[in-house]
């Protein structure tokens, strides 16, 4: 009896309901009263990519079945809004004067039932004077034909503006034995969380707007939707319901999203609003799209001495949280695992008529990690090394106190070559090259790729502390509140067991109330892998507290001194050490305390600062070098996040992590004809990863805690995908080298391997 | 136009336009809303449910042509408080994550074992082709039917 519940593999509190009536998500509130009858928005979107608009006519619109309202940005009386990260370039919320790419919202329409709005927006006429379109990067950086008048340029941000100098081009490389060059591009992909976006909004007797939204961080929504309906952010109550996947698209709020309460104020009635699939992969924000120029330098010897990196970071056609990943998350992380002395990197963030980017799951680390990777592959085929010993050579040494790198960047705790060590042995690294060279001999057109990648990322960057408050029942149940935003990761349950190891009081008995900004007003939500290490980290310590607080109520009611009190975990109950006959449960406790205000205690606790999680990833491809085809067939995964909390989770999140890696490397894209018409704006033209494209993935535990907080747990959320995207690529490469083929841009599809090949022969 | 249609044990006598796609019918008129909308080309698979015992995307049907069947979605599954024993599969398995693509995923599982009650992984894989998930990477669904099919 007894023990820790931590790090164990506890199955999910939630699952239940998720599996026997499904989920409640935004667009099955059927029975919330303040949206009984409750009309639908539906928003009529740019057709063009770049265009001034000379007329919007909806008077036929208006005619239609079921049409309450149609409003355009004049008619809501719109005014333009500065982006948080140039206020140079500003936009309304619904396109007035321009329009900047393919689904931006123009025209909102108001009907009984959404099919009567999708109808109706159809009916809708925009007017357009068409202006050239910019898809590709570095024609917008250099043309004067501008998407945002304001800033001079396309040019939106740049790494310079922070002081930070420019790169000093073939010059630094001087001295070098060996100096390979790139040019990457990273490409733009789509988060595909399965719920698309939605929305409802109510206006109470009170004056007080209730908006429910589909997001990843509730508390941040209050001060753009307060805004955005002109009033005190107390008069705001945002709710989540569950939430359907997010993978960083849905941190922000959106346009659409934004102007419900307005809309809803106008027509004096609830408005719901949720967007079809072909519309959320135009409207919901794209991730990645960065063009990447790599040069790196070194000895015959295998060290790296010089690495640059210059990083165009595409924008899209707003300056949304997109701009900033380049300078804020690739930057950093420029230098990976490795000791390299010279670094330079530059980021330049550009606008383009497309759909704005945002965070994506590892938002700017996948990017920095696929540059320095496919750098080292490089380089190790210029010197003719094994790529695994290459990076050996170049990683830094293990290291348990905080290491800084040479951008700068502090990582806390490191263990590379253990990482890499664990992945080579459990993938038999050394019985697949066997395979390899058998396979190359034999001529068969079916080829073997081998890719390995180690990686070293930032998690809990976001926010540098979390609320938490627990509250015990009468029942003696408790309640947790916690200022992160679960949609998938299980929270309920990691919660739940953080508080029942502190309490006693077992999970079942435990329920997690979050994303409700008036129950719990303070919270920096679930993004950037910042969960456990802050959310989590808080309900362990305020729980701890609560126990203090419970064993003074506990000597009252006990006669005894406080010091004297215990809690026996196993029984929920306090008893006078030595006497555990006589004992308080939980439920007496709060009964006697709730005349003074209920046994509750809350608290926002901090962290130390953001966390580094590392490890190595080994990819293995099977390339039919006749067709270009490429079969992913096994992959091992070594990820430590420090302290494991539930082995269960954590693999989940690797999963799901390693798939979305593999699926940018090989298959997905999203993409544009010249005139930035998007051509992937739907699930049968977007390459959206399925079950039958990706083996299963063996998971190799390594677990270096953090000092960074009391867990000693770091982000594991995004890693799974940061790793194994750069092992993929390179096993395509692999699979190919010994027809000198040394770089293919990602995904690596059928086509371009195919055509890698030709031009290779 | 007037339908019949048995869902979940229950006949329902309903008015819906001539367009109303079956999965629209499941959530809209009965308010069965476990049965999910993932995409509008008949890609995702969210909406998989069970028409006269057959798994179908309830996207690609009008429920004027489900008129006088029998369907049967996540809400039908369990006997009261005992789960189905694939529901039980993706709970001790960890098959889900967000849960969206759950109950299309679990009613498509469950079709695929009514037509290969013992497939290999690579069944499965393929087998669940048509039924997207963006948390899980899909090792775990694949345990989960695996598992089930075990079980029998």
């Amino acid at each position: 009896m007894g023990g820790s519940i931590l790090g164990n593999r506890v199955l999910r509190k939630e699952d239940p309901k998720f599996l026997t009536t499904g989920g409640v998500y935004v667009d099955d509130l059927l029975d919330e009263p303040a949206l009984n009858g409750a009309l639908h928005v539906t928003y009529a979107r740019s057709s063009v990519a770049h265009g001034l608009i000379t007329g919007i006519d909806y008077s036929d619109a208006l005619l239609m079945p079921g049409v309450v309202a149609i409003f355009s940005g004049a008619d809501l009386g719109l005014q333009p809004q500065p982006s948080a990260y140039n206020p140079m370039a500003t936009r309304t919320l619904l396109a007035m004067d321009k329009v900047r790419y393919v689904g931006e919202p123009v025209v909102a329409i108001v009907t009984e039932t959404r099919e009567q709005g999708e109808d109706a927006a159809e009916a809708v006429i925009i007017d357009y004077d068409v202006l050239e379109a910019h898809v590709d990067l570095e024609k917008a950086m250099a043309s004067t034909n501008l998407l945002f008048d304001a800033c001079g340029s396309n040019v939106v941000f740049d790494s310079m503006v922070l002081g930070l100098p420019d790169n000093t081009g073939d010059a630094y490389f001087e001295g070098c034995e060996v100096v390979v060059k790139g040019r990457y591009i990273n490409q733009r992909v789509a988060p595909c969380p399965l719920e698309v976006r939605g929305a409802a909004a109510s206006w109470g007797t009170d004056g007080r707007l209730t908006q429910w939204l589909s997001t990843q961080h509730a508390q941040g929504a209050v001060a753009p939707i307060a805004a955005a309906n002109g009033v005190d952010a107390a008069q705001i109550h945002v709710k989540t319901p569950d939430v359907g996947g997010g993978f960083g698209a849905k941190i922000g709020a959106y346009p659409e999203e934004l102007l419900l309460g307005v809309i809803a104020k106008k027509v004096g009635k609830s408005v719901r609003w949720r967007e079809t699939r072909s519309e959320s992969m135009v409207g919901l924000g794209h991730g990645r799209a960065q063009l990447q120029y790599v040069t790196i330098g070194g000895t015959r010897q295998g060290k790296v001495t010089h690495y640059q990196l210059w990083a165009i970071q595409d924008s899209g056609a707003w300056v949304d949280m997109g701009t900033i990943l380049a300078p804020f998350m690739t930057r950093p992380m420029s230098s990976g695992v490795y000791d390299i002395p010279n670094i330079e990197c530059r980021t330049t963030s550009v606008v383009t008529n497309t759909t704005p980017t945002v965070a994506y799951r590892g938002a700017g680390r996948p990017e920095a990690t696929a540059a320095i990777e496919r750098a080292m592959d490089m380089f190790a085929a210029e010197i003719g090394m094994d790529a695994a010993e290459v990076r050996r050579i170049n990683l830094i040494p293990k290291f348990l106190t905080p290491h800084t790198t040479v951008v700068g960047q502090t990582y806390d705790v490191g263990d590379y070559e253990t990482s890499l060590d664990k992945a080579l042995v459990a993938a038999d690294y050394k019985g697949w090259r066997e395979k390899q060279k058998a396979r190359r001999a034999s001529g068969d057109p079916k080829q073997i790729g081998i890719g390995v990648s180690v990686y070293v990322e930032i998690t809990g960057g976001v926010g540098n502390g979390e609320s938490a408050k627990v509250e015990i029942q009468d029942n003696g149940h408790a309640l947790v509140y916690t200022g992160t935003s679960p949609h998938g990761q299980g929270h309920a349950t990691s919660w739940a067991m953080l508080a029942s190891e502190q309490t006693g009081i077992p999970i079942e008995d435990i329920e997690l109330v979050w994303g409700d900004t008036d129950l719990v007003p303070i919270g920096t939500g679930t993004m950037g892998s910042r969960s456990l290490q802050q959310g989590g980290n808080a309900v362990f310590a305020v729980a701890a507290e609560l126990v203090n607080k419970a064993k003074s109520v506990a000597a009252r009611l006990l006669e005894a001194s406080e010091e004297d009190i215990v809690l026996d975990k196993d029984a929920a109950s306090f008893h006078v050490a030595g006497t555990p006959a006589v004992s308080k449960s939980w439920a007496d406790l709060a009964v006697a305390e709730k005349a003074a205000g209920g046994l509750v205690h809350s608290d926002v606790i901090g962290v130390a600062g953001a966390t580094f999680p590392f490890g190595a990833h080994v990819a293995i491809v099977e390339v039919d070098i006749e067709t270009g085809k490429v079969r992913h067939i096994d992959h091992t995964a070594c990820d430590d996040a420090g302290t494991v909390l539930n082995p269960m989770l954590l693999e989940g999140q690797i999963h799901g992590g390693v798939a979305q890696g593999a699926a940018q490397a090989l298959m997905e894209e999203v993409r544009y004809d010249d005139d930035a018409n998007p051509i992937t704006s739907n699930l049968a033209d977007y390459a959206f990863i399925s079950a039958a494209e990706l083996p299963s993935v063996r998971v190799v535990h390594m677990e270096t805690p953090t000092p960074i907080n009391l867990i000693g747990a770091k982000g594991i959320g995004e890693s799974g995908t940061i790793g194994s995207t750069p092992a993929l690529q390179s096993a395509v490469i692999d699979a190919l080298a010994h027809l000198n083929v040394r770089h293919i841009d990602m995904p690596t599809t059928a086509e371009k391997v195919w055509a890698a090949v030709q031009s290779a022969r | 136009m007037k339908v019949t249609i048995t869902v979940n044990g229950k006949t329902h006598e309903s008015e819906v336009e001539p367009r109303t796609l079956l999965v629209q019918y499941v959530r809209d008129t009965l308010g069965l809303t476990g049965t999910n909308i993932g995409c509008d080309t008949s890609s995702c698979g969210a909406c998989s449910l069970h028409l006269n015992g057959e798994s179908v995307k309830s996207c690609t049907l009008l429920a004027a042509q489900a008129d006088g069947g029998t369907v049967t979605t996540i809400e039908g599954l369990a006997n009261g408080d005992v789960m189905h024993p694939m529901q039980k599969a993706f709970m001790d398995n960890h098959g889900l994550q967000c849960g969206f693509c759950t109950p299309g995923m679990v009613m498509a599982a469950i079709g695929l074992l009514n037509e290969n009650p013992n497939p290999t992984e690579e069944q499965v894989r393929i087998g669940l082709e048509g039924n997207l998930c963006r948390c899980t990477g899909y090792h775990n669904n694949v345990k989960s039917v695996l598992a089930c099919a075990n079980e029998k």
